[in-house]
């Protein structure tokens, strides 16, 4: 049933082992700082319906470094604001000669749907709560840099799991590889439903056990303005939940750090925690790069 | 719509099914004048100026739906009432309930009068449900008494709850002194914003904000101790969840007068089916789990559940393709009632065709106290459904009678179908 062009990248659900180590072999090929002409004279359209800074400055350089056009189009100052809907944006953005179209947008299911309707390869930068496929990506690439295989990591993934599409899309990936997956948060944050999400999935309320002995941590954004709605008081998460310096020490001794950002420092990490040695942090954003190149190079370049 | 005065219809050959008067054996039916005149065995009437060979086919009193958005006043591009209610007949159904959530709202004597008038082009009988507050804003009842006179069968506030239990209490209170059944759609509104789907492992997979079933059994066990306390008449609409189940069960063993209605889609479909974003799998209450569906199912065949009621509800396309979360709620659902009913009940789970008849007639007529409907008790309306119980035929959207084509059920092959459907003794609707 699904109609979408080759090339699409609309979430790590679906997607096969092969087809991720596929993306991250190329990745490794790629080098924003050597320019190619691998997508000369293609024109690639960033369709971003909610601020970005990272997805939206990484798939830029990405598709300029390759050698081809972009073109950003926001929902404010668009004629998005004017009540276009999402697919006649869509059929505007084909006619005035997009070859690719990266959307990010609020709602699940939103580059499915444009997926579904247009000729040209639609690749997903977030769509609501559902998937971030190139963050997982990203996420995979940075983790190989410090590990030799995926297959069998101890994971620990904390924090706000039920709101975060950058969850979904690195369990769906990890999980491909027989991770040992651990979610843990309060259940507002992390509902005993999230299990199902793939196998071998668990569960946890407590950040020591699931640390305990872990290779890779995960930590969340916590949105303070969920928060206000929900019953969680935020002294009481940061007590229980902030990755500090002695919960880190719980872990592997070559466990690594990640976080998608925006990252906010004493809330769900330490300052220290941010801008120790084992923080990959500022590195997953320097290989967002490289594996944007590969997504849109698989969608567009012949040879690739 | 009438039967010209003096002519006569003669159904003969047929199966006749009439729960309400216990009957299931081959009879004849003779209408005379839009009324039954006569139903005797086979070959015992000799009268009919015209006549019906029904051999082969199932003869039922006219089926009633109790829920159906026929969108008039107001958004004719979705659906009108002659556009809705020739679906209806298509589907078999001689009465429909329509729902007062338009624009503007149905609360005034004023537009029941309107919506009955025969200007309105309606093939079936058209029963208005009344708005139970104002605006259905929840907060000043309506004109009850006055609603009642122009015709008004019922009242609710659907697509909204009435939520203040003061509200609620007042307006079971009023409803009870002129024996007029209150309608709610059971749905803790605060429990549900921005949730578009059940709350299930697909709600979360697909990063879709989650309906708890919490959020209808909550009202409906209130509304059913409310109903229980002041001897009311409340229906429970298109019920979907197990737990709200249970409190209609001990409400009806208690003796209250309280009743339910279940749509095809919740004894049809699950929140596993919610796949690819497709906003013909959004409707409210949600597509449930299968632990509700199979609730459902028992709740059908032991007699719990009073009616099958389609919520046919239909949409333009630019309502339904679009993002899901952002698609209206509700799917069609009148021209394929039946053939799920006989399909997924009959079939499937084995429920009797006689229990399926009832839910679709005697049923439905008895929530709401409409005299002269869902039997062929002699006096009766000449309202007759007649159909094929074991026709194969797969429905297609694009050949609905409806304004609209919201559906999920697009291609599905089904068993059972309407062959005529005929309203005070004239013939509204014929297969092809």
């Amino acid at each position: 049933m699904n109609k979408a062009v080759r090339g699409s990248l609309l979430g790590i659900e679906t997607l096969t082992t092969d087809e991720i180590l596929g993306f991250l072999n190329l990745a490794r090929r790629m080098n924003p700082l050597k320019p190619r002409s691998l997508l000369r004279g293609k024109r690639v359209l960033l369709l971003f319906y909610e601020p970005s800074t990272r997805t939206r400055t990484s798939f830029e350089i990405a598709a300029k470094s390759m050698g081809a056009m972009t073109t950003l189009v926001l929902a404010s100052g668009s004629s998005i604001e004017k009540g276009e809907s999402l697919l006649d944006t869509a059929y505007t953005l084909r006619a005035v000669g997009a070859d690719l179209i990266v959307i990010r947008h609020p709602h699940a299911g939103a580059p499915y749907l444009m997926s579904q309707h247009v000729d040209i390869p639609v690749v997903n930068a977030g769509d609501g709560m559902h998937e971030h496929p190139s963050q997982a990506l990203l996420d995979a690439y940075t983790i190989l840099r410090h590990k030799k295989t995926l297959k069998g990591l101890t994971v620990a993934i904390v924090g706000d799991i039920y709101h975060s599409r950058v969850a979904r899309s690195a369990i769906h990936l990890l999980s491909k590889f027989n991770a040992k997956i651990t979610l843990c948060g309060p259940p507002e944050f992390v509902p005993e439903i999230a299990a199902t999400l793939a196998p071998g999935l668990h569960i946890s309320r407590s950040a020591e056990e699931a640390l305990r002995g872990c290779d890779v941590i995960m930590v969340l954004r916590v949105q303070q303005e969920r928060l206000a709605g929900m019953k969680i008081r935020l002294q009481d998460y940061i007590a229980r939940y902030q990755m500090t310096m002695t919960r880190l020490k719980l872990a592997k001794k070559d466990a690594i750090v990640m976080h998608p950002g925006p990252i906010i420092r004493g809330l769900e990490l330490t300052w220290d925690v941010a801008d120790c040695p084992q923080s990959a942090i500022v590195e997953e954003v320097h290989n967002g790069v490289p594996v944007r190149m590969a997504i849109l190079a698989k969608a567009l370049a012949r040879a690739a | 719509m009438n039967q010209r005065r003096g002519s006569s219809l003669l159904i003969r050959g047929g199966h006749v099914i009439d729960p309400a008067a216990r009957i299931d054996a081959p009879m004849d039916v003779l209408l005379r004048d839009g009324r039954v005149a006569d139903v005797a065995g086979p070959g015992q009437i000799k009268d009919g100026d015209s006549k019906f060979d029904a051999r082969g086919l199932v003869v039922t009193p006219g089926f009633i739906d109790l829920h159906v958005h026929l969108r008039e006043p107001g958004d004719s591009y979705k659906e009108t009432i002659a556009t809705g209610t020739a679906a209806a007949a298509a589907g078999g159904f001689t009465s429909v309930c329509s729902m007062p959530n338009t624009s503007p709202v149905v609360d005034t004597p004023e537009w029941i009068n309107w919506l009955r008038d025969p200007e309105r082009g309606a093939v079936v009988n058209v029963f208005p449900i009344a708005a139970a507050t104002r605006g259905s804003k929840g907060v000043v009842l309506t004109d009850y008494r006055g609603l009642q006179r122009a015709g008004a069968v019922a009242v609710t506030d659907d697509g909204k709850p009435i939520l203040e239990d003061d509200v609620m209490r007042e307006s079971l209170r009023l409803a009870a002194e002129i024996n007029l059944t209150v309608v709610q759609h059971a749905e803790d509104t605060r429990m549900t914003e921005n949730c578009t789907m059940n709350e299930s492992p697909t709600s979360f997979r697909l990063g879709l904000r989650g309906i708890k079933a919490a959020a209808e059994s909550s009202i409906v066990d209130r509304d059913a101790q409310l109903a229980q306390q002041l001897g009311a008449r409340m229906h429970v609409a298109h019920l979907s969840t197990a737990d709200a189940l249970k409190s209609v069960r001990r409400a009806k063993r208690a003796r209250a007068r309280v009743t339910c209605e279940v749509t095809p889609h919740h004894f049809t479909l699950t929140d596993a089916d919610v796949r690819d974003y497709d906003a013909n799998y959004k409707m409210n209450p949600p597509l449930r789990s299968e632990a509700d569906r199979e609730a459902i199912l028992a709740a059908l065949a032991d007699g719990t559940v009073d009616a099958i009621a389609t919520d046919h509800a239909p949409h333009a396309i630019h309502e339904k393709v679009m993002e899901f979360e952002r698609a209206n709620f509700g799917i069609t659902g009148l021209e394929t009632a039946l053939g799920l009913a006989i399909t997924k009940l009959h079939r499937e789970h084995k429920i009797p065709l006689a229990r399926i008849v009832e839910l679709f007639t005697s049923g439905p007529a008895r929530v709401l106290d409409l005299r002269g409907r869902g039997t062929l008790a002699r006096g009766s309306y000449g309202d007759v459904t007649i159909f094929d119980p074991k026709k194969k035929w797969t429905f297609k959207a694009a050949e609905s009678k409806s304004l609209s084509r919201n559906t999920p059920f697009d291609g599905w092959q089904l068993t059972g179908k309407v062959v005529a459907t005929i309203v005070s003794g004239q013939q509204v609707y014929r297969a092809g």
